[in-house]
């Protein structure tokens, strides 16, 4: 008896001490909740050294958590025990948690690099006031091919992806509204359709691109794509960007037929526990320095015009990267389509997924 | 002696194809690479990336801790339970209880990550650490009642009815009697939920958030952005950890002789 | 007495309350229903759409094809093992892969089934070129294969170990050759191990849904998979607790027909 006494008030002693060593290595020692920051960001979509510069410069601690989806950042949130002080999510999924009342209103006025951003990427539909959002990054999908296995110049549509000689050679990104996205574009149908029909018709024609798909997955494209595992990739373009920087075979395409573009922008979610810090953190962002290394070390485009001007002019010039206002008319920009709508794309794709090879 | 020959070798593959990902990582941990495809030159910048690394550091004292405190607690309530289950004497009720107790057991673990979720959210209760712990303790109970309850069936129980005769309090039976008898069963129930809690992934990806996460959710969500030599490093002193304490046991064991046959 | 008892007691009946009949309930009530109420319809979408019953019918499919390709390699190592001198040292160092974290072990093999990686240099050194092998059918089977296999092994061996010697000489005394004694002898009364093996490994099959995603890309989805991207990426938890009701099911007519609840214990029982 004694003994057991003994062994259990040993492993609890040791209990301690190892929540004492975690929490130490955390950082977050210094008691009082209120010095943390809990960002919750896609996966790599930040500059590592940024952040240590912010905890450098305000004293605040950050805890970095991702997601790989906008559906899965929705579902942790909504689900609530959660306590995020900033999100990134995208343009339609902020329309979403905007009406399921999920964000906390942004007064602007308090954030003074809030100048910066452009008019152009302000008082979109998702957020017509921007009360809601700072945008963080913007940029379209599109298709990465691998000229040592596709000929260059012979991708150009997204229809040339179900042609037969790519079979087992295409890694697809793992967003429903993406895939189901392309599939419709291909179609000539919008985006943002409602209609269930075309809806079953872009998951019938993307079934037929199943042999072709060698898998569906998220940040590991990036990897595979430099690696030369896969010929053709479907993917967004700041990953493009980082991949055509590290692998010179790939090439980079936007289908002319039709797009998405995409606005990431900045939220504080209704869990916030230390708005103080959410809003250092985005005026530090904002700031044109901090935001162009950030877009250098990303690869995405900012809309942060002061921080532009201080990229490399090769960067800044690119089409592909930033597409010339002509280009930009055929490019979509995500809807939210309401819960039973989205749902039904959630579904539909995850079929797609479950129908196999 | 031919035949022999064979079987050997057979052995002998079957354990390098299990040892082969294993010894795959630690090779390319000292690659001064970023992939795993060709090998650069030796370098420990790996081990100095992980030094660094407060926050994944935190997370295995914090698997640690998770792991030892969950078992505490299921050792305990499965204990207590075990005990009570063994004194039942009506047939059917004890059989109901045990096939409930078995039902985590068999059950795969995205079901019970998934209901668990449910569970958490139908209560309002956070996830994090919290959540994580009480799951952990709920699936490591049934384990330790299955490692107690042989204990306790093979028990004398003369030797408590003797202990009475003798004049010994309730509590006395319990604490010199009881306990020493099931001693062997408690502790390997609670190795066993140890090692349970730290092998867990799938329940723990369910209820996790907030922050927390244990060592096999962080390294799955690292593995999900591609190779990162950091993570060979990682695996490089957990297998040596390991195997410290696995040839540590075998000594022990292979000392103290006898029990062999079978690894408990 | 009877007071104490019940001290001892309530914790454990509060367990079985609370994480046992709770989640079943709960899983149980969110299949039947949707914003409005009671439904069969999740029900009716996954028997009528042709695509469940393909996942499910697949999903089967691959736990039977791991289950068999470790039960093929299991029993003759078992039965060697059984044979050989030292066999608490073999034993232990078939054991002691186990105890690497299995996301450690799936992750080496994104490295050596890469392009680029290890089968591929070996192929390479026969002058075939390189092969997809990530992110393909057999690459996740053998994966799994590989993550069960010390849990087919121990159970086996233990059963093997079990049979007397003595019977297996009676047999060769008696005249059966070497494959009768197998076959009248040997597997026979090693077929309890290899029940309690195969149990623990077909269920944890159905939900290796780690697996499915860093090996398979996504292109294998079995029921693990299905519920872990309803509940986590679709939000449509009463789809994924639909699959999970169906999956408890079937898990229940498995378990009948091959008896005996306690499987896993007999899993990890070896890990010590």
């Amino acid at each position: 008896m004694k003994k057991l006494v003994i062994a259990i008030c040993s492993i609890l002693v040791v209990c301690l001490g190892l929540g004492l060593a975690a929490q130490k290595l955390e950082g977050n020692s210094s008691s009082s909740g209120n010095k943390n920051l809990i960002i919750y960001n896609w996966g790599d979509y930040i500059d590592p050294k940024l952040i240590k510069k912010f905890e450098k410069q305000t004293g605040y601690h950050v805890i970095y958590e991702t997601f790989d989806s906008n559906e899965a950042m929705y579902t942790k949130i909504k689900q609530g025990g959660t306590g995020y002080d900033i999100a990134v999510p995208s343009d339609y999924m902020i329309s979403k948690m905007r009406k399921a009342n999920l964000l906390e209103k942004i007064n602007t006025k308090k954030i003074p690099n809030f100048k910066y951003i452009g008019s152009q990427f302000l008082g979109k539909s998702f957020d017509p006031k921007n009360e809601y959002s700072i945008p963080y990054f913007w940029g379209t999908l599109g298709i990465v091919y691998n000229d040592k296995y596709v000929k260059q110049g012979s991708i150009k549509h997204w229809d040339d992806l179900w042609k037969k000689n790519y079979r087992h050679n295409i890694l697809l990104v793992d967003s429903a509204r993406d895939i189901m996205g392309l599939s419709l574009a291909s179609m000539g149908a919008s985006m943002n359709t409602k209609d269930s029909l075309k809806l079953k018709m872009a998951k019938t024609k993307l079934d037929g691109l199943g042999p072709n798909v060698k898998a569906i997955i998220s940040d590991e494209l990036k990897m595979y794509m430099i690696q030369n595992e896969a010929a053709i990739g479907v993917t967004w373009s700041g990953e493009a960007r980082t991949m055509l920087d590290s692998n010179s075979h790939l090439h980079y395409v936007v289908p002319p037929e039709g797009s998405n573009l995409w606005f990431d922008n900045i939220v504080i979610p209704k869990t916030a526990k230390n708005k103080k810090a959410a809003y250092a953190f985005i005026n530090f962002m904002l700031e044109p320095h901090n935001a162009a290394q950030n877009a250098e070390y990303i690869g995405y485009a900012t809309p942060n015009i002061k921080a532009q001007a201080l990229l490399p002019k090769e960067i800044r010039d690119d089409k592909q990267f930033y597409p010339s206002q002509q280009a930009m008319k055929n490019l979509q920009v995500y809807q939210d389509l309401g819960p039973k709508k989205v749902q039904e794309y959630n579904d539909l794709f995850l079929e797609f997924k479950m129908y196999g090879r | 002696m031919k035949r022999i020959k064979w079987s050997r070798l057979y052995i002998a593959l079957v354990l390098i194809i299990l040892y082969i990902p294993i010894f795959y990582l630690v090779y390319y941990s000292f690659s001064s690479g970023q992939n795993m495809d060709r090998f650069g030159h030796f370098t420990w910048v790996h081990y100095q990336e992980l030094l660094a690394d407060s926050r994944l550091l935190a997370i295995f004292l914090e698997t640690i801790l998770l792991a030892l405190l969950s078992s505490l607690v299921a050792t305990l309530i499965g204990t207590l339970g075990a005990i009570a289950v063994s004194q039942i004497k009506n047939k059917k009720i004890k059989q109901l209880l045990l096939t409930l107790n078995n039902v985590l057991m068999v059950s795969p673990d995205v079901i019970i990550g998934a209901s668990f979720l449910i569970f958490f959210t139908a209560l309002g209760i956070g996830l994090g650490f919290g959540s994580v712990l009480l799951s952990h303790i709920a699936f490591s109970i049934p384990i330790v009642v299955l490692m107690v309850l042989p204990r306790l069936n093979e028990f004398d129980y003369s030797l408590v009815d003797a202990a009475r005769d003798l004049g010994a309090s309730n509590w006395q039976v319990f604490s010199k009697i009881m306990l020493p008898g099931i001693t062997p069963g408690i502790l390997s129930g609670f190795f066993m939920a140890l090692t349970y809690s730290l092998d867990d992934f799938a329940v723990t990806f369910f209820v996790t958030g907030n922050g927390f996460t244990t060592l096999s959710v962080e390294i799955y969500s690292r593995a999900r952005q591609g190779i990162n030599l950091e993570i060979n490093a990682l695996s490089t002193i957990m297998f040596i950890l390991v195997m410290i304490i696995v040839i540590g046991y075998y000594f022990i064991s292979s000392r103290s002789g006898k029990k062999g046959g079978r690894l408990l | 007495m009877k007071k104490r008892k019940l001290i001892f007691l309530v914790p454990y009946l509060a367990w079985i309350a609370l994480f046992v009949i709770m989640p079943i309930i709960l899983i149980t009530v969110y299949a039947f229903r949707d914003e409005h109420g009671f439904t069969l319809s999740n029900f009716s979408q996954f028997f009528t759409n042709g695509t469940f019953l393909r996942m499910t019918l697949n999903s089967f499919w691959y736990a039977f094809l791991i289950t068999a390709l470790t039960l093929l390699i299991s029993y003759p190592t078992a039965y060697i093992l059984s044979r050989m001198k030292n066999q608490q040292f073999w034993l232990l160092l078939i054991i002691l892969p186990t105890w690497i974290n299995l996301l450690l072990k799936a992750y080496a093999f994104i490295g050596i089934f890469g392009k680029g990686g290890l089968v591929n240099s070996f192929l390479g050194l026969f002058g075939i070129g390189p092969a997809n092998i990530l992110f393909t059918n057999a690459a996740f089977i053998f994966v799994a294969a590989y993550i069960e296999l010390p849990f087919m092994i121990l159970p086996i061996y233990n059963a093997i170990c079990d049979v007397d010697p003595a019977v297996m000489q009676a047999a060769s005394d008696l005249g059966a050759n070497k494959w009768q004694a197998f076959k009248r002898v040997l597997w026979p009364l090693s077929k309890s191990g290899v029940q309690a093996g195969i149990e623990a490994v077909f269920i944890p099959s159905l939900s290796l849904f780690m697996l499915t995603r860093l090996i398979g890309g996504n292109r294998v989805i079995t029921l693990g998979t299905a519920i872990e991207e309803y509940f986590m990426t679709t939000m449509n938890w009463s789809m994924g607790s639909t699959i999970g009701v169906v999956l408890i099911f079937l898990m229940i007519i498995v378990m009948i027909s091959t008896s005996s609840s306690a499987s896993r214990r007999k899993k990890r029982e070896v890990k010590l």
